[in-house]
């Protein structure tokens, strides 16, 4: 019997871009874009729900993102997470890699008492590959990154295969233990039909609010009380709920500033045929020196 | 990312204006089941849109997944080593998929771990299955074996045999067909005897059984020993135990990836399912019902796969310095194309909710019956249903196959010699289309079943309601249209029932079935129009060609074309 936590992210499809996606400061417009299930998440996901098919537990999914990345929790919930967590709060908005894990990792530690954290290796908005690991660092436990294949979990430890270039590792490493998943590691399992039309109502505060426009506060509590009775409540953590340190968190806790993004188009310039010859040799490392390249 | 279901606007279409509360309220048992099942819907709208979920889940699985499979499913094939058949790689991940996806029990009740969707759901389902690997739907299809045995079967037949098909543990064949058995099944001599204590045994052979590999067999027997006819028939279930031995297994032209087998039962135990002797007239006339709707699902699965090939091609190729698109008289296939699918779609669903219509009420009048309960009014409606969806059924089947044939065929067309290459996808297309109209009744079958319905005009009432109807605009045209084949239907009727001779009605009946139907599907198509602007097209191109057919109809029968039958001798030399 083990516990997961699965970190996933809604990111925009960037195989579909269309209009003007990128903001002036560097950050991405999400609204411009439509929004998908980060690939590699799925992949943890699944990594996940198969450690529970075999020996048992439980799979918790959670995100970090706007209101809208409440789809992603519901297809957790498809694929067969048992429960699920928004972590939700304007200020949480406009995070870097930093303000994000440590967000996460405070997250983690509420829900708490885990074997496993499972993340995508990066997602495919900001490429970094740096939540993961970071998230890691700050919950102080060890990490295992771009892991192909689970290989066992015996006393406590698990042994993992992972990409290294060129070729793989296998390293065991001691639980509770952070390991983020590449791309081709497992083929995420369909939706499931029961789950779908079990959980396919399950909503979030932000999401029963617009739901019940207009209607009054106590409303809304009523509603909120009958879906946690139908278990479709989906919890959302905000930065009161995770007592996080502010300063830490979205914009202000970002360091990173994107300064500009350019689309930078690779052409060819011209081409200089050099002998292969001793006196050839000569020539080409004068013209590097001359182009400063040496 | 193609979703088979969220790209295809015609099916969205029909989804979208499905008038299903009557079917759903009876189906989900007024929402009872939803207080044992966390899944069951709490409603109508909840129940639709739980069928909008699960079918868009399913496109997703088709399109993504299930059709980039196909062609190495095709090239491979189910395979038969050793006395054992192995389905294609791509094949068994499809099953894999499918199961854990709970989609193959999407038929089963809620209580053996099925999602209980009625049968119209199930053939969108179905058709989308077939757009991605057309003999991945033969497979698919086959859950109507257990439900067969959920609604004739004993409380239980249906424990032993039903949850299994939902987990994923068994698949399902329907063992009918014999050598000297086919089209006539009445001919069938599998015996099925039995021992001192009276349990079952099968002994004998059946020959091209889909998915023969199966786990669970329903087999058609002669449990009367001495009897010649249908009525000595009887209906059973048995596990593929080590009596029963694939022999081996058929090299097709199409359909490769289900394997068709030949078996032999060496005294293998059996169930009997319902009663004794109504193994074909009431059993095998109501599973091969259902399958006829499964395989019309599968042709049109075909037809938009191939409809799509077509126009892209068309689209793409260029010839005389523009793309063969823009020819008319290629532009005019690919519309004819079009009509043909999209009116196959309307007969597939407005057929479907006579099916399910027929059935819920059923299985209302069942339950009502168990618990003292009058259901004299419901009976007069089953009655009425179940006329239509006999009616319908093979109707269906004849146009949805037949039309898959020529609509692989003018898409081979389109594609010139390149649709002639193993390379292209409408290669395959072309070959697994022909199926379609031979097995489940071929579809001179078809018109045998549907012409008496045509002689007794039992949609009288409702093309007189439709005739009553004031339709707008240009619309009001193509209902006139209409009007005018009616009279040319009632004509030929007259004509061949003044006739008085059986060889003739025979012949003539195929004319017959296919006046009525364009009076059927012509109104279907002008209702359709009324929603939606674009459908105005498509009305337009059907009522106006079948005007001109139903004339050449009336003309084949009127200028005793089939005189010459009489002399077949001579001229078929």
């Amino acid at each position: 019997m083990f516990k997961s936590i699965v970190l996933v992210k809604q990111v925009p499809d960037t195989a579909n871009i269309t209009g003007k996606v990128m903001k002036d400061d560097g950050t991405v417009n999400r609204s411009m874009l439509p929004a998908i299930f980060n690939y590699e998440d799925k992949v943890a996901l699944e990594f996940a729900l198969q450690i529970k098919d075999t020996y048992g537990g439980k799979v918790i999914a959670i995100t970090m993102g706007p209101a809208r990345a409440a789809d992603i929790l519901r297809e957790c919930l498809f694929m067969g997470a048992d429960e699920v967590y928004a972590i939700s709060d304007r200020k949480f908005a406009g995070a870097d890699t930093l303000a994000t894990s440590y967000v996460l990792s405070e997250a983690i530690k509420k829900i708490g008492d885990y074997d496993f954290i499972f993340a995508g290796r990066q997602a495919i908005d900001g490429d970094t590959a740096q939540v993961g690991p970071q998230t890691a660092e700050k919950l102080e436990i060890p990490q295992i990154t771009y892991a192909e294949e689970i290989l066992g979990i015996k006393d406590g430890k698990i042994k993992i295969k992972k990409k290294i270039d060129g070729g793989y590792e296998i390293v065991q490493c001691k639980m509770p233990v952070l390991i983020t998943v590449l791309k081709g590691a497992a083929e995420p399992r369909p939706f499931q039909a029961k789950r779908i039309m079990a959980y396919k109502g399950a909503k979030t505060l932000t999401e029963l609010e617009k739901l019940t426009e207009g209607n009054s506060l106590l409303y809304v509590d009523t509603m909120k009380h009958e879906y946690e009775e139908r278990n479709l409540f989906i919890e959302t953590y905000s930065a009161d709920d995770l007592k996080v340190d502010e300063s830490r968190c979205g914009i202000k806790g970002s360091p990173t500033k994107v300064h500009k993004v350019e689309s930078v188009v690779l052409s060819g310039g011209s081409k200089e045929l050099i002998e292969p010859t001793r006196d050839g040799m000569g020539i080409l490392i004068d013209k590097l020196l001359e182009d400063r390249i040496f | 990312m193609p979703n088979f279901f969220t790209d295809n606007s015609d099916l969205l279409f029909q989804f979208d204006n499905l008038e299903y509360r009557k079917v759903v309220d009876m189906a989900e048992d007024n929402y009872e089941f939803s207080k044992e099942f966390n899944h069951a819907p709490v409603n109508y709208e909840d129940a639709m849109e739980n069928y909008r979920k699960v079918l868009e889940m399913t496109g997703d699985l088709c399109g993504n997944f299930i059709a980039d499979r196909a062609t190495d499913v095709d090239i491979e094939g189910a395979q038969f080593d050793n006395g054992k058949v192995e389905y294609a790689k791509g094949t068994q991940l499809n099953i894999k998929e499918l199961t854990k996806a709970d989609l193959m029990g999407l038929v089963l009740p809620h209580k053996f771990g099925g999602l209980n969707f009625p049968l119209t759901i199930y053939m969108m389902a179905t058709e989308m299955v077939a757009r991605a690997d057309a003999s991945l739907m033969n497979i698919f299809g086959l859950q109507d074996i257990a439900e067969m045995i959920e609604k004739y079967g004993t409380e239980e037949q249906k424990e032993k045999y039903i949850p299994g098909f939902c987990t994923g543990k068994y698949t399902g064949a329907m063992s009918l067909t014999e050598p000297d058995a086919g089209s006539d099944l009445q001919a069938v001599k599998l015996v099925a005897y039995q021992d001192e204590s009276g349990k079952w045994f099968l002994r004998g052979v059946k020959r091209f059984i889909t998915n023969g590999n199966a786990h669970v067999h329903l087999v058609l027997a002669r449990s009367e020993a001495g009897t010649k006819d249908g009525r000595g028939l009887s209906m059973f279930a048995c596990f593929a135990d080590e009596t029963v031995v694939v022999r081996r297994i058929e090299h097709k032209l199409g359909i490769h990836g289900s394997p068709t087998c030949e078996l032999q039962f060496n005294d293998t135990p059996a169930e009997l399912v319902g009663q004794r002797k109504f193994g074909l007239i009431k059993y095998v006339f109501d599973l091969m019902y259902r399958a006829r709707m499964g395989v019309s699902a599968q042709a049109l699965g075909i037809s938009q796969a191939a409809y799509e090939e077509a126009l892209m091609y068309a689209k793409d190729r260029v010839q005389f310095g523009k793309a063969i698109y823009n020819i008319p008289a290629v532009a005019n296939i690919l519309i004819d194309m079009r009509v043909m699918l999209e009116y196959n779609r309307s007969l597939l669903y407005a057929t479907g909710m006579y099916v399910d219509y027929k059935e819920k009420t059923d299985y209302v009048i069942a339950k009502l019956k168990k618990e003292g309960k009058p259901v004299t009014e419901l009976t007069e409606d089953l009655k009425y249903y179940t006329k239509v969806a006999n009616l319908l059924t093979p109707i269906t089947k004849y146009f949805l196959t037949e039309c898959a044939n020529k609509i692989t065929y003018d898409s081979l067309q389109i594609h010139g010699g390149t649709g002639y290459m193993r390379e292209f996808r409408i290669e395959r297309l072309a070959r697994d289309a022909r199926i379609t109209n031979i097995y489940e009744g071929t579809s001179q079958l078809q018109i045998v079943a549907a012409i008496s319905g045509v002689i007794n005009d039992i949609l009288k009432d409702l093309f007189n309601g439709k005739e009553k109807k004031q339709y707008p605009g240009g619309l009001d045209r193509l209902a006139g249209f209409l009007r005018e084949i009616r009279g040319i239907f009632y004509d030929c009727l007259k004509y061949v029932v003044d006739k008085k001779d059986n060889a003739f009605q025979d012949v003539a009946a195929k004319d017959l079935v296919e006046l009525y139907s364009y009076l059927y599907i012509g109104y279907l198509l002008l209702d359709e129009a009324e929603k939606n602007d674009k459908k105005i097209f498509i009305a337009n191109r059907y009522i106006i060609t079948s005007l001109a057919n139903a004339k050449k109809n009336a003309d084949t029968i009127k200028n005793e074309l089939f005189s010459d039958l009489l002399h077949a001798d001579k001229i078929l030399v």
